[in-house]
């Protein structure tokens, strides 16, 4: 089933390109306890990733598991929303990314571990526990930094701004998305949008930050079209299975 | 930046029934983010079902000055351990 296979190499996707960009924070992060917490994360979203593309894999019954996903793909084969493909910045352009998509995963997680796919449904059970524990974090850091200095704050808000552009796709449904809702795989992603909003709102109010009004929203991820910034990532991350095709650890 | 943080102890619990058991301590801005820096340092590895963070300034120590007073006449005293007391032959429900 085309469509299947689609919508979970978008979860696999996302997943995986936040865990890359998160695990680029080890040995940078502005304390010690705070290098091991970001570690954890990158790890989970890593795990996540693990599962979602290996059902991708099998799904395509082309015999690509996730390594071959992850490695062998160019930019314009990855279905992640551009949000998590975003530069990592600095520390609160980090957190605000992270909590934009956590708030989001969160939600999804919920939806899909209702899904008649019952592996679908155990993927997303386990990555809601560790989500929830996300988001936790993302919140606590957004309001620390927003409700903090006056340097944090403005760097907050900063990455609110800018940000807040990226967040319009995870709303945005397409073919893919109709076809999953009407077999009762998937959910209709407008349908976080309000309690996306609503928790947003409130974390942000609570930061002192302001929630910027609905401009434009950038989108094509979930499409394959991205921006520039996933090209340097994916450079990175598979320059050594593409010069080495037969390398092994 | 770390050293603007207070240090905080921790205490996790391994199981329930069993005490909280010291197992380091780390640098935290407050108590919120003491516990979160204690779960990700101190249970990644499914080590604990609870947790006790305390500011290491609250934590009253004894004197090490004063161990000879506090500790060594205990050493003696051999009739205070269980092990002192020989168990009659033909006793049940001890």
């Amino acid at each position: 089933m085309k469509a299947k296979g689609e919508y979970v190499l978008r979860f696999g996707d996302s997943a995986l390109v936040l865990a890359q960009r998160t695990a680029a924070w080890v040995a940078h992060a502005p304390v010690m306890e705070e290098d091991v917490a970001l570690a954890n994360v990158a790890l989970d979203l890593f795990g996540q990733a693990r599962l979602w593309l290996d059902y991708a894999g099998e799904i395509e019954a082309e015999g690509r598991d996730a390594d071959r996903l992850v490695f062998h793909r160019d930019a314009s084969a990855y279905r992640n929303v551009l949000l998590v493909e975003q530069p990592n910045g600095n520390f609160a352009d980090t957190m605000v990314r992270g909590f934009f998509y956590d708030a989001w995963a969160a939600l999804a997680y919920g939806r899909l571990t209702g899904s008649n796919d019952e592996r679908i449904a155990a993927v997303a059970a386990k990555s809601a526990k560790e989500t929830a524990y996300h988001l936790r974090r993302s919140e606590d850091w957004l309001v620390r930094l927003g409700d903090g200095t006056e340097l944090s704050h403005e760097r907050a808000q900063c990455a609110v701004d800018e940000l807040w552009r990226f967040t319009g796709e995870l709303f945005l449904g397409d073919e893919v998305d109709a076809e999953m809702v009407a077999c009762g795989i998937g959910f209709d992603p407008q349908a976080l949008r309000e309690p996306w909003l609503q928790r947003v709102s409130a974390a942000l109010a609570t930061a002192t930050l302001v929630k910027p009004g609905d401009g434009w929203m950038q989108r094509g991820g979930k499409q394959g079209r991205h921006s520039e910034a996933l090209g340097y990532l994916l450079a990175e991350m598979q320059v050594l299975p593409r010069s080495y095709p037969e390398a092994v650890w | 930046m770390s050293t603007d943080w207070p240090l905080w102890e921790i205490f996790v619990r391994s199981e329930n029934g069993l005490a909280h058991k010291h197992v380091g301590s780390l640098h935290a801005a407050d108590a919120e983010m003491a516990v979160q820096n204690a779960r990700d340092l101190y249970t990644r590895r499914n080590e604990g079902v609870s947790i006790w963070v305390v500011r290491s300034t609250d934590i009253v120590a004894t004197d090490p000055a004063q161990s000879e007073a506090l500790f060594d006449p205990s050493e003696d005293k051999s009739y205070r351990q269980a092990t002192f007391y020989h168990v009659p032959e033909g006793v049940k429900n001890l």
